[in-house]
């Protein structure tokens, strides 16, 4: 679907894009990492509007060079900031831009209608945009990407000032996009919880730079994560220290996941394999104590954000992008976790 | 419910795993699965018709077509003030059976000038300012059309609903000529004259009042410069006009004309189409002056493209 070969982006001031080399195939593929790591810049030139300094790409086999308006044509964009008039319908809005696309008249409403219905957007399409909230104005976002029956789409960051309920909608709708549509999807995101559950493939990029990509099923499962939880007892008043103690005894390495919202009730720690749940399970019974929960949290590829192989899960709070964007990725963890 | 087979398969394990997820959403879920997902495989009509598609939809938003109520109502009423003067005209000039009508095609334009400004400050802004506003220009440019074809086609659009206000009470007066038996040669000269001036009127119009609104994605600001633009620079040729009247410098009125975009009409009309000038005095250019105010319009035209070029070219994704 898309390849690109050592391709650099340099502004005066910054490289955007440093020498990457990625190949995306079909299916849906996450490009995560932080903001200004290099993702909107990436598809700025994979649409062909923004040459690269060096380095070559080709989307659907359409170098960006050249074939800039072909690929415009068989590619949906969805961006991330708001682009939509608020005083005409969803309606009226995307006819007009299949038409952009070029679709006829006829089909271009036709699309709309269907288009409109799939991303969940039903009476209200006739009613200006101005009066959506944010999860139905991203939807129309996401329509208008669709109209046109492309064979990929580029999302940038769909969802963007959504709340829980309506990221997972929407999360939802971009695996349908592939599933059900064959339409393949390239979606940047900050966060990589999300992304994991979305995605098939998964690309990192950071500072410009290709940091990794693999499958999604790769990530997770080399860093498989147990977030256990028990009772207390009147022999163990603290239960979680009681059952920690004992598992450091046994040599396993626990984490209370300070920072996270629930510490201090619940422990982390890796399982090796299956001998890490049973070893678990008879600890608590041991200790007589209750065992609410024993999960797996899968969300601790950020790991990926940080340098090199080391892949201790207990650093939750490692991710190199800090600030807002890693205290955001963690709560984001703890919630898909829980 | 289900109105023809899906497309594509929905595998059942995907269902399931949408429904685990959030069996609220479940049963709407279902709902579009049974409609299915549709491909397109009809024809893709390119870049040429992307272009026509934004000039058509850009020359109805002109007047407000395809949009709220509250848009539709300028633009209208000022067609309505544009084509009011010359019906009355007419029916002067059919009751007391006249032999000419009261004013030439080519000075229409000139007496309505206030009316023409108010519609490009109107609209100029509508057209981009607010693509610039709500970033839509970033979409445009996702399709397979260029920076070029977005300009050509909001210039073409706004320049031909400029050309539709104006050019639609000459018709009126034409028509209404017929009515009253005017001589059919004299009329169709006049009437050919005035479309040919009018015509140049909304390039160079629609032009200026583009490359004011671009500049900025607030509309207000896009109106208020646009009318600033207009009736500072006219107010101010007419009135060093005057002043060189007083002094009986003829030559001096005519080059001074140069300096703002509904003399320059009015001169380059005086000068070729056979109109009378409005200048003071009639003191119009003739000849070779004529020839560097249509130099001059020409190439301000020729300017408003580039510059619009020149600020489409920034405004990336």
């Amino acid at each position: 679907m898309i390849a690109t070969e050592s391709l650099s982006k340099r502004f005066p001031r910054v490289t955007a894009l440093d020498r990457l080399s990625v190949d995306v195939g079909p299916g849906v593929t996450g490009l995560v990492g932080a903001n200004g790591a290099g993702k909107s810049t990436l598809i700025k030139i994979l649409l062909g509007l923004s040459p690269a300094t060096e380095g070559r790409a080709t989307v659907l086999g359409l170098d960006v060079a050249t074939k800039g308006g072909e690929i415009r044509e068989r590619v949906g964009y969805m961006p991330e900031h708001d682009c939509l008039p608020p005083d005409v319908s969803a309606t009226e809005f995307v006819v007009h831009m299949a038409r952009m696309s070029g679709l006829p008249p006829a089909a271009a409403r036709e699309r709309t209608a269907d288009t409109l219905r799939h991303v969940g957007l039903y009476e209200e399409r006739y009613r200006p945009i101005g009066g959506y909230s944010t999860g139905m104005k991203q939807r129309v976002k996401l329509a208008q990407a669709l109209v046109h029956d492309p064979q990929l789409v580029f999302l940038d960051e769909p969802t963007n000032g959504l709340d829980p309920v309506g990221r997972d909608d929407m999360l939802g709708l971009i695996r349908r996009i592939h599933t059900d549509f064959g339409i393949s999807v390239l979606v940047t995101s900050h966060l990589l919880g999300e992304l994991e559950r979305t995605c098939d493939h998964v690309v990192v990029v950071d500072g410009g730079k290709l940091l990794r990509s693999s499958s999604t099923t790769d990530f997770t499962q080399r860093t498989a994560i147990l977030a256990v939880e028990v009772t207390d007892t009147d022999e163990h008043p603290d239960g979680t220290a009681a059952l920690r103690d004992v598992l450091h005894a046994r040599g396993i390495d626990t984490h209370d996941g300070s920072g996270l919202p629930g510490a201090g009730h619940i422990l982390l720690l890796t399982a090796q394999g299956e001998e890490t749940y049973d070893l678990v399970r008879d600890t608590v019974a041991d200790l007589g104590l209750g065992l609410v929960r024993m999960e797996q949290r899968r969300h601790h590829i950020a790991e990926v954000f940080k340098d090199g192989d080391e892949q201790t899960p207990k650093d939750g709070d490692g991710q190199r992008d800090g600030g807002q964007a890693g205290d955001e990725q963690r709560k984001e963890a703890v919630r898909h976790g829980g | 419910m289900a109105v023809e087979q899906p497309r594509t398969q929905v595998s059942a394990q995907a269902q399931t795993q949408a429904q685990a997820q959030d069996p609220a959403r479940a049963g709407e879920q279902t709902r579009i699965h049974n409609i299915g997902y549709r491909n397109y495989d009809g024809p893709r009509l390119g870049r040429a018709y992307a272009r026509r598609s934004l000039y058509s939809q850009s020359l109805r938003g002109a007047y407000g077509l395809g949009r709220s109520v509250k848009s539709k109502v300028l633009p209208m009423l000022l067609f309505v003030v544009m084509c009011v003067p010359a019906l009355i005209m007419v029916a002067v000039a059919v009751a007391t059976k006249a032999k000419d009508l009261p004013v030439d095609y080519t000075r229409y334009a000139i007496i309505m000038q206030a009316v023409i400004g108010l519609y490009v400050a109107s609209q100029g802004p509508q057209s981009v300012s607010r693509d610039l506003r709500f970033k839509t220009v970033p979409l445009y440019f996702s399709r397979p059309i260029e920076t070029a074809d977005y300009v050509r086609a909001k210039y073409a659009a706004l320049a031909s609903a400029l050309f539709i206000i104006t050019a639609a009470p000459l018709l009126v007066l034409y028509v209404g000529a017929l009515l009253a038996k005017l001589d059919f040669s004299d009329q169709t000269k006049g009437f050919a004259q005035g479309l040919l001036s009018v015509a140049l009127l909304s390039l160079l119009f629609a032009g200026i009042g583009l490359v004011i609104s671009a500049v900025t994605p607030r509309r207000g600001f896009g109106i208020a410069a646009v009318i600033a633009v207009l009736t500072i620079s006219y107010g101010a040729v007419s009135t060093v006009q005057a002043i060189a009247y007083d002094q009986s410098s003829n030559d001096a009125i005519a080059w001074l004309g140069l300096f703002s975009p509904i003399t320059l009409i009015d001169g380059v009309q005086t000068a070729f189409l056979g109109a009378s000038s409005a200048f003071p005095g009639g003191a119009g250019p003739s000849g070779a002056e004529g020839v560097v105010y249509l130099l001059v319009v020409l190439g301000l035209v020729a300017g408003c493209y580039g510059l619009l070029m020149r600020r489409y070219r920034k405004v990336g994704l």
